[in-house]
């Protein structure tokens, strides 16, 4: 335990001192504080409507302005970003963690299973993500309890691929032959040989699968397929704030530094972080 | 080399008729159907019946899988539920504005790509790799809605070069489309330059570390020689199977784009479609997408295994 505790903190380390990696961890943090913290620390009311100072431009009392219904831009896009980052924050451990487990578990067990499996999950892959977000989401609508388990579902789908192929890539390893001459079952070779082995990879994999899915949260949001007002989102910001773009920049410019830095800032550190475990991150394919 | 590239057809196919499967299950799977859709608040009781019987949408599912299967084989995918058209000439003007837009896109980006990319690899940590390798993340991982937002505020509203929006109908000829059509082109090339150069630049670093570069080296084969003979011929290949996932992402992703800039495309008729819940034009859409993606990949398998040498006495790739 405490080897692989002062391997993490070699890693953190690491991480840190690349200037990506601490730029791109230090942009996540930053987010994840203020998505914390934002509810208790923003100067109004994320909803509070005021005809009188409709697209007002920045000024002392609103430092980023006002929006179409003059609300206070700063407020709303300091909590635009809490409804993305708690659903994706939960999807992408449980899309990571049942695409790795079938994943190996494929690439351990092979034969017939596998090869339908994998056709199954080419299927899938061939078509494009917002076919099948769009397809679940008007059936079912887009609250937290339907974007959760959609997400985790067909953002694990390329994790098995991922899974599947670095497990073949340690199954022929010395320690994974003798765990099984000494006999032991499969659940406890991939919990104790494979899982420990692929784990870096995984890792890299769910920070990229983190920035798909917030592209994909936002997407919907700005195409109206997402978060319903008056909750503040950045993807519905600036597709509210793209009519007044001519008039009023500032409503739109906040959100859009405030999601830019986010992805960014996870794709550095993803970056940072592959280099740091020493993984080859693949070129990421296209979602 | 025949059998694997046999083999490795059949795999398409055999992928292209399951994901025409999943498709029909998955929109057979949810509430309503195209009967529902043409009535609207009419969708009740004899009204229905009558419309279902008269659509055949009473026989049983597998039937009517095995008809629509049949009829998109000879370029037949029924009518829309919306208007009654034929879905093959609704589908097809679109069609053919989505690949006006990907091959602008791709006649664009994949030079740009390749050599940005070859130049990273060359000069690897210096000062040009580092600004490009930066600029590539920001680039890829920026939302398209995201820069389409920003490009139209600077180059159509600030600088009032060219027009934000696409306002031609969908039936209209090619040359109509410029030059609305140049930012949806600048976004879609982005993005498509950043993960096409990241490729190359890794597999062009990874050659120059190869036994037989470094052999070449020692002879003292001249710097260019040594590249254009036997860098590029080995770090070009991966790029032929990133270029094929670009391909299928900018007839399927674009969607947001199409979106943004009201292009008359594919995509922007998906969304369209999803939103009327016109079921038909939905089948249709999705199997044509499937079809493209899994006939864009095999042609850069394929190709990599003929341009491959290596290759051609391996097990066919299927992972």
């Amino acid at each position: 335990m405490t080897r692989g505790a002062s391997r993490w903190r070699g890693v953190a380390r690491s991480l840190f001192s690349r200037p990506s990696g601490a730029i791109g961890a230090t942009l996540v943090l930053a987010h994840v504080a203020l998505a914390v913290a934002s509810p208790w620390i923003v100067p109004y009311d994320f909803k509070a409507i005021s005809a009188a100072m409709i697209l007002d431009a920045p000024s002392v009392a609103h430092w980023l302005g006002t929006d179409q219904l003059g609300r206070d831009v700063l407020t709303r896009t300091a909590m635009g970003g809490r409804q993305a980052i708690v659903v994706t924050a939960i999807a992408t451990p449980l899309a990571v963690a049942w695409g790795g487990i079938l994943g190996i578990w494929l690439g351990l067990a092979g034969g017939r299973l596998d090869d339908v499996l994998m056709r199954v999950v080419d299927a899938f892959l061939s078509l494009p993500w917002i076919l099948k977000m769009l397809l679940i989401i008007v059936t079912f609508g887009a609250g937290i309890g339907v974007l959760v388990p959609t997400l985790a579902f067909f953002y694990g789908i390329p994790v098995i691929r991922i899974a599947r192929a670095a497990t073949h890539g340690v199954v022929a390893r010395d320690y994974v032959l003798a765990a099984r001459a000494r006999g032991h079952g499969r659940p406890a070779i991939i919990l104790r040989e494979i899982l420990p082995n692929v784990l870096d990879a995984l890792m890299v994999e769910g920070a990229m699968r983190w920035s798909w899915m917030l592209l994909a949260f936002s997407s919907l949001s700005f195409l109206g397929f997402g978060v319903s007002p008056p909750t503040p989102d950045w993807g519905l910001m600036i597709a509210d704030a793209r009519s007044f773009m001519a008039i009023a920049p500032w409503a739109g410019l906040a959100p859009v530094v405030a999601l830019s830095s986010l992805i960014v800032g996870i794709n550095l550190a993803a970056d940072a972080l592959a280099k740091a475990l020493g993984v080859d991150r693949a070129a990421a394919p296209v979602h | 080399m025949i059998r694997l590239l046999l083999r490795r057809l059949a795999l398409g196919l055999g992928t292209v008729a399951l994901v025409s499967a999943m498709i029909f299950a998955a929109v057979e799977a949810l509430p309503g159907d195209a009967c529902t859709a043409i009535l609207q608040r009419d969708a009740s009781g004899q009204r229905l019946e009558n419309c279902r019987r008269e659509l055949g949408l009473d026989r049983p599912a597998v039937a009517r899988y095995l008809d629509w299967a049949a009829g998109a084989l000879r370029a037949d995918l029924g009518t829309s539920a919306h208007n009654g058209k034929r879905i093959a000439s609704l589908v097809g003007d679109r069609l053919a504005n989505t690949l006006l837009l990907a091959g602008c896109t791709l006649a664009l980006g994949v030079p740009l790509a390749l050599l940005l990319g070859v130049l990273t690899g060359l000069r690897r940590d210096g000062a040009s790799d580092v600004v490009l390798s930066a600029g590539a993340i920001f680039a890829m991982t920026i939302p398209e809605f995201v820069s389409a937002t920003v490009l139209i505020f600077v180059f159509s509203i600030w600088l009032d070069l060219v027009p934000g929006i696409v306002t031609v109908s969908a039936s209209a000829p090619a040359t109509a489309f410029f030059p609305g059509i140049v930012l949806p082109v600048v976004v879609l090339t982005m993005v498509m330059t950043a993960h096409v150069l990241r490729t190359v630049r890794s597999s062009v670093i990874e050659t120059l570390e190869s036994d037989y570069v470094q052999m070449a080296r020692l002879k003292g084969v001249p710097y260019w020689r040594m590249v254009l003979r036997h860098v590029l011929p080995n770090a070009l290949l991966p790029a032929i199977n990133v270029v094929a996932l670009t391909i299928a992402w900018l007839l399927g992703g674009v969607v947001v784009v199409e979106k943004v800039f009201n292009y008359p495309g594919l995509g922007h008729y998906m969304i369209d479609a999803i939103s009327d819940r016109d079921l038909p034009v939905v089948q249709a859409i999705a199997l044509i997408l499937a079809a493209v993606y899994v006939g864009v990949n095999l042609a850069a398998d394929m190709l990599t295994m003929v341009l491959n040498p290596r290759l051609r006495t391996l097990r066919a790739r299927n992972g």
